[in-house]
């Protein structure tokens, strides 16, 4: 594949502070071209701060972005989706009391040129896309169903497909699995690999290293502003990641084998919540 | 397909099942003043008034918000069309004027609560008391003719007889009806309002401009009471100071009878208009059937809130 560059997107020791707290101290951070990587961290470890940033909601304090290898400059949240960033958030991006189709095309209407929707048109492509990208879950949803009426995976699912529909290049998965049953779970980690199918890349942010192990070609692990532990899926085993994980909550630091280690030791915390 | 038809449309069904169960009770019980045209031709020169108010307040709703101000925004607008006529004598430049006033005053409240983040019904009991204060300021407490206005062809247009006998007024309250259903159903515009009423925060998300979306909801709405206004000051042929008050409650109570819940993101144009029938031919309805007028609001208590219970239990279901 021919591409401007080797990564789709590449954030370079990024810092971010709020007053006196310093969020994100240096941050490395890169996704590749169909990649699905895994962003692991507790609470307050910085991942929905550094997440912000990538989609323009928050301005780092140093550090730069670039996008295909172009460094972005006045990066804001309108820019983010111009260049086909999506966040999926977790039952947040839809309204529920709603069919199915006319969330798929919420706020991006198919109209003519007076505003007018044609909704005979968006009803066939709403039935095209779940079709497309949702037609391996086992119940035959119906672009009329109301989406207050649909499970929690199916939910995640519209909402990915959407985002795979308006050509997003980049999803971000904000916690997508939280709270779901272990068949929506499933189904969610299917709409994952259809992400990696469709040759787009993702960002899969969770507490659960059981959920993004099976559908991540890479997983980093974020703890206290800082990347602890980033590992190639191919490279290791889920017994020996979920070892390592151990390994950062009780030394705090990683030291074998290459991995990115800490500059300066820190005090086991908080991983905990990462353990099986 | 039917069955689709009946489950996306069954509040609107139900609603329409209500008024014509009344209607039957009416004509069972008063035969000969429901059987005959005159109260109907009554009913179409009074409930457009408060018709076109509750369908553009279904918008507002249906945003999640509430407007407390437009019978005063309508008394005030009353005001201003005539002050506007008698310094000028044309009936279009006073409507012209009257509408714009109207509309700037929605557009006020809009601002209030967008800009302010005010929730609405704090922010349009404030207004609503200012511009009822402010007519009353103006006009102290005087009204004035609108006679001379039938010399203008507008006059037989907005609120004349077609045929001598169906009052005209009804069909601004259906061509008004028809433009908010349009408006709604087909274009972008209404999809956004709903989506802001179901979840602010999705709609933001997904690139709705929230903040301008509730803005012409509530600027719409200051426009359309300042229009029945002038109907409702054009059919009587005078200015009452005390234009607009007594239909706060009614204007409401029509919106949530058809079928919009307060908390938004659903409800129809249809529900609205069926519901500002029921409320408007109570009242006649219950003094024909030789109940004395105190029960009127009894019956319309126990009609409102058996209504929205329907509403709600229809809703739970499809849920």
């Amino acid at each position: 594949m021919a591409e401007p560059s080797e990564v789709l997107v590449k954030m370079v020791n990024i810092r971010k502070s709020f007053g006196h707290v310093e969020v994100l101290r240096g941050v490395d951070f890169e996704v590749g071209y169909n990649e699905i990587v895994g962003l692991l961290g507790d609470n307050g470890a910085g991942k929905s701060t550094l997440i912000k940033i990538l989609t323009g909601v928050h301005q780092p304090d140093s550090g730069e972005i670039y996008w295909k290898g172009k460094k972005l400059v006045n990066y804001s949240v309108a820019k983010a989706r111009e260049l086909g960033i999506e966040t999926v958030f977790q039952e947040r991006a839809l309204s529920e009391q709603h069919s199915l189709w006319r969330n798929i095309f919420m706020g991006r209407e198919i109209t003519n040129r007076w505003g007018f929707i044609d909704i005979r048109k968006q009803r066939e492509e709403a039935e095209r896309i779940i079709r497309e990208y949702m037609g391996f879950t086992s119940s035959a949803l119906s672009v009329d169903a109301i989406v207050g009426t649909m499970s929690g995976g199916e939910k995640q699912g519209v909402a990915i497909a959407r985002a795979l529909h308006f050509q997003a290049d980049l999803i971000i998965l904000d916690e997508p699995t939280t709270g779901l049953s272990l068949s929506e779970t499933q189904k969610v980690l299917s709409f994952v690999e259809e992400i990696k199918k469709k040759g787009k890349s993702a960002i899969f942010i969770t507490h659960n290293i059981y959920h993004v192990y099976p559908v991540a070609d890479r997983i980093v692990i974020l703890d206290r502003g800082r990347v602890v532990g980033e590992f190639m899926k191919a490279a290791i085993s889920l017994e020996k990641l979920v070892e390592k994980l151990y390994l950062v909550a009780r030394t705090g630091r990683l030291n074998d084998e290459g991995e990115v280690s800490q500059k300066t030791p820190t005090t086991p915390h908080g991983l905990e919540s990462l353990m099986p | 397909m039917r069955n689709r038809w009946l489950s996306e449309n069954r509040t609107q069904v139900s609603i329409l099942f209500v008024l014509f169960v009344l209607l039957l009770l009416f004509i069972i019980s008063s035969p000969r003043t429901f059987l005959s045209g005159d109260i109907y031709a009554a009913f179409m020169s009074t409930i457009p008034f408060s018709m076109i108010m509750a369908l553009s307040l279904t918008l507002v709703v249906i945003c999640g918000e509430m407007d407390l101000s437009f019978p005063s925004i309508m008394g005030f607008c009353g005001y201003v069309f005539t002050q506007v006529f008698h310094a000028t004598r044309s009936v279009a430049l006073a409507l012209l004027v009257c509408v714009v006033v109207g509309l700037i005053a929605g557009y006020l409240n809009g601002l209030l609560v967008v800009k302010l983040r005010l929730p609405s019904l704090v922010v349009t009991i404030g207004t609503q008391f200012f511009w009822a204060g402010l007519t009353q300021v103006l006009c102290q407490g005087l009204g004035k003719t609108l006679v001379p206005t039938k010399e203008s062809p507008l006059y037989y247009l907005l609120v004349g007889r077609v045929l001598g006998k169906i009052p005209a007024q009804i069909f601004w309250a259906v061509v008004v009806g028809f433009f908010l259903w349009l408006v709604l159903n087909r274009h972008r515009f209404g999809a956004h309002i709903y989506y802001t009423g179901d979840n602010e925060a999705s709609a933001r998300v997904m690139g709705v401009n929230v903040d301008r979306v509730k803005i012409i909801v509530f600027t719409q709405m200051g426009g359309f009471a300042a229009f029945a206004g002038v109907l409702a000051s054009l059919e009587v042929l005078y200015f009452w100071p005390t234009l607009g008050q007594g239909y706060l409650l009614k204007t409401i109570a029509a919106v949530f009878l058809g079928g919009t819940p307060v908390e938004g993101g659903v409800g129809t144009i249809f529900g609205t208009f069926i519901g500002a029938i029921i409320i408007g031919i109570l009242e006649a309805g219950i003094i024909a059937m030789g109940l004395s007028g105190f029960w009127t609001q009894l019956v319309y208590g126990l009609i409102i809130v058996i209504s929205i219970a329907i509403h709600s239990v229809l809703r739970r279901r499809v849920a």
